[in-house]
């Protein structure tokens, strides 16, 4: 089995959705956790935002990056051709 | 194959609808029976009757004596169905019954669980399921066995699975036995049991495949019921039945309620008197023998004083019990007295701030809790992704990419009840700040009274001051009261009280199965048949694997009934273990091609070895005390065990020669879901 220059590619790419991804979990979780003090002064819906962050927005957060991720690496495989076929 | 996969799935479909339909028309035919007089004590035995037959019937049905459908259900299990099984392989007794009481007690230092409990996902969505369903073997171990070249790295693995494993099962065997002895009223030992039937009349004939269809019911119901009880209380509450799009106004009130509660004369008389306890107890803890031979010597001149005077039966019954109940030796009489010192310290202090993160009383000690919340939620993360009962039910998809939209569901469907828990939580606050504080005792709604008289731990009142009122800190709360006392709160029959013991008896049995199945596999799959007979039939390792299930499941139970530690310590444990004995292994293994066996070893001995260090030396229970690094609390010791796992597997690696050109190829493999003229690592 001898890897191509696209197959390479393909991994290149895979690795930056990722790393993108795993950006927007980062600055969701430990960034904005950091920050909870000063975030708990704005108030959205009634929620301070530090807290409806932890209990719901960085929630619905991981469940879009998941979601994002399966959509964006099935099309991924595809234009590669390393789709698994039926 | 596409075809016979689709007309699978509808059927599923199908059947877990029509499911879904009676389970529901059972619950309103119990309703219908509650009304006509059926007594509680029977709603309690129909639904544990019930819900046992009804995953023991699934269990049998799912029989199997084929290698493939054992350990890895055939792999032909849909995403979404998938997604189901680890929702409720994932959702355990803490979750269901403990985690919204912890978020009512810790207010936002309680999400912690919230957010690390789901975000890990994208951990295991990004870095490790797509990459292990492509290699596509039984166990965790599997992959490290075959990536690190030996089985030296698939007996440390071993190792760790069974230790994670096993921490986390005796915690799913404790819960189900305190809900099936406090619904049915049987003993804790026997309820431990019954229990510990109920898991293995689903896993024991059919395995893995057994185990996927019984927790695709059981997540059904758990999910039901968890809702029901929300969704009416926030109707009573906000009119609305969706309580967590409205929660942040009630949110606004219970803040609102705090400040007045701290400003009030009379509550703070209260705290004072907490306050005056609380220092009494010190002084105490400073004369230590003194105050052990005074407390018990004034417990029996009490009990004489009233046998002499031939006072009331009961009243000489309680001294009695006061003084057999008395603490025999000195170190128990301290940890006694140092427990109602930390109660009656915490009961001096005006109410947490639900709302407010990290509340301290200084710069520093807010300092400290905002580290130990990140810290926990990293560990919670880390440990999700490395739990390989977690993990392991990817390998069950039908390929790599039905394996990344089944994370999605995981996730989705543990969401669902995880965006729910802290609208509970604000919930029930207000219903207790508003209604309750500042009642007459004698007032109180019928639920407080009803639980108080079942159990003193989860819900006891005592008028420090006399007054016949009700203020904050005479209330003492045990975190599984939030939803235990939820359905009648809102009012609802006792049914819906049946129902909730059902859904947490489903959540704890359903992840009590995926990990008995974890360990029974480890030593069935990696230790006997992949190194000490790899010529065994596979009737023969199906067989083997059955009754080493038998005998796991038997030792955990035993653990059990001797009540060890406490619950949530065991969970949390468990999390820190998995976190550094198998995450860097696990994503430098895939991401890495440089990382050698002996890189992997050390690295997953050193950060097991670190995280077990740890917990040892700052634990109370160990006795040991150390001073915390950077104040991390020991439950989080993967804090420093995953970083110490990376580091030391990178730097092993580059001091060994590089892997062998197949092991090479082997990562190659598992990065491409389909490559031409790939080599097959699937297992069958």
């Amino acid at each position: 089995m001898q890897l191509t220059e696209k197959h390479r590619e393909y991994w290149r790419r895979n690795l930056i959705i990722t790393a993108v991804l795993l950006l927007v979990w980062f600055v969701v979780t430990f960034v904005m956790g950091y920050f909870a003090i000063p975030l708990a002064e704005i108030t959205v819906f009634g929620w301070p935002l530090s807290f409806y962050m932890a209990a719901q927005g960085s929630l619905i957060v991981y469940v879009l990056i998941i979601w994002y991720y399966a959509r964006r690496m099935d099309r991924l495989d595809r234009e590669y051709n390393v789709a698994e076929g039926d | 194959m596409a075809t016979v996969q689709k007309t699978f799935t509808q059927q599923l479909t199908k059947y877990y609808a029509f499911y879904t339909g009676g389970f529901i028309l059972f619950v309103i035919l119990l309703a219908i029976a509650e009304q006509m007089g059926l007594p509680r004590r029977y709603i309690g035995y129909v639904f544990l009757l019930a819900t046992i037959g009804l995953y023991a019937g699934i269990g049998v049905m799912s029989r199997t004596a084929d290698v493939t459908e054992y350990y890895v259900a055939g792999r032909r299990v849909p995403a979404f169905f998938n997604g189901m099984a680890t929702g409720a392989d994932w959702m355990s007794a803490a979750s269901f019954i403990g985690m919204a009481g912890g978020l009512y007690l810790q207010g936002f230092d309680g999400l912690a669980f919230i957010m690390g409990w789901t975000g890990g996902y994208c951990l295991v969505a990004l870095l490790l399921a797509p990459y292990l369903r492509k290699f596509g073997q039984f166990t965790i171990p599997d992959f490290l066995g075959a990536r690190y070249d030996g089985n030296f790295p698939r007996m440390v693995g071993v190792i760790a699975a069974i230790l994670a494993s096993f921490v986390y099962v005796v915690a799913q065997i404790y819960g189900v036995g305190l809900i099936t002895s406090r619904f049915t009223g049987l003993e804790f030992g026997i309820g431990v049991f019954v229990g510990l039937a109920g898991i293995l009349v689903c896993s024991f004939l059919g395995g893995m495949r057994a185990v996927t269809w019984t927790q695709v019911a059981q997540y059904i119901i758990l999910i039901i019921a968890y809702m029901i009880p929300v969704v009416m209380l926030s109707v009573k509450f906000t009119g609305v039945p969706v309580p967590q799009a409205v929660y942040g106004g009630v949110l606004q009130k219970v803040t609102e309620r705090e400040k007045q509660i701290a400003a009030d004369p009379t509550e703070q008389a209260v705290r004072e008197l907490f306050k005056q306890k609380a220092e009494a107890i010190d002084a105490k803890l400073k004369d230590l023998t003194a105050a052990y031979e005074a407390d018990k010597a004034a417990l029996m001149q009490k009990r004489e004083s009233l046998e002499a005077a031939a006072a009331p039966e009961d009243q000489i019954q309680a001294a009695r019990k006061a003084v057999d109940e008395f603490p025999t030796t000195i170190d128990a009489y301290k940890a006694k007295l140092a427990a109602d010192q930390g109660a009656a310290a915490g009961k001096a202090a005006p109410p947490r701030p639900h709302a407010t993160p990290f509340p301290g009383k200084d710069e520093k000690a807010r300092d400290a809790a905002r580290r130990n919340f990140l810290a926990l939620v990293f560990c919670l993360m880390i440990g999700t992704a490395a739990l390989p009962h977690i993990l392991m039910r990817y390998y069950t998809t039908p390929s790599v990419s039905e394996a990344r939209k089944s994370v999605f569901w995981s996730l989705f469907f543990i969401f669902l009840l995880y965006f729910t828990a802290p609208a509970l939580a604000v919930l029930v606050k207000f219903e207790i700040y508003t209604n309750l504080v500042g009642s007459h005792i004698a007032d109180l709604p019928s639920w407080v009274q009803s639980w108080a008289s079942v159990d003193k731990t989860l819900l006891s009142i005592t008028d420090i001051n006399g007054d016949d009122i009700l203020q904050l800190p005479e209330l003492t709360l045990g975190q599984d009261i939030v939803v235990l006392a939820t359905p009648e709160i809102a009012g609802l029959p006792y049914v819906i009280s049946g129902l909730v013991a059902a859904g947490g008896l489903a959540a704890a049995l359903s992840t009590a199965d995926g990990l008995l199945l974890t360990i029974a596999n480890a030593l069935s799959h990696d230790v006997y048949y992949k190194m000490l007979d790899p010529n065994a039939s596979t009737q023969r390792r199906v067989t083997i694997s059955k009754i080493l299930l038998l005998v796991v499941a038997a030792i955990a139970a035993y653990v059990t009934s001797l009540k060890p530690g406490n619950i949530l310590f065991l969970v949390g444990a468990a999390f820190s273990i998995a976190a550094a004995a198998f995450f860097p292994a696990l994503v430098l293994g895939i991401f890495w091609k440089r990382a050698t066996k002996w890189g992997a070893v050390a690295g997953m001995v050193a950060g097991l070895g670190v995280c077990l260090w740890y917990m040892v030396t700052r634990y109370p229970f160990f006795g040991i005390n150390a001073p915390k690094i950077w104040e991390i609390d020991p439950i989080s010791s993967a804090t420093f065990g995953v970083p110490v796992g990376f580091a030391v597997i990178i730097v092993v690696s580059l001091l060994t020669p590089q892997p062998r050109r197949e092991l090479q190829e082997l990562v190659e493999h598992v990065r491409y879901p389909h490559l031409r003229g790939d080599i097959d690592t699937q297992a069958t």
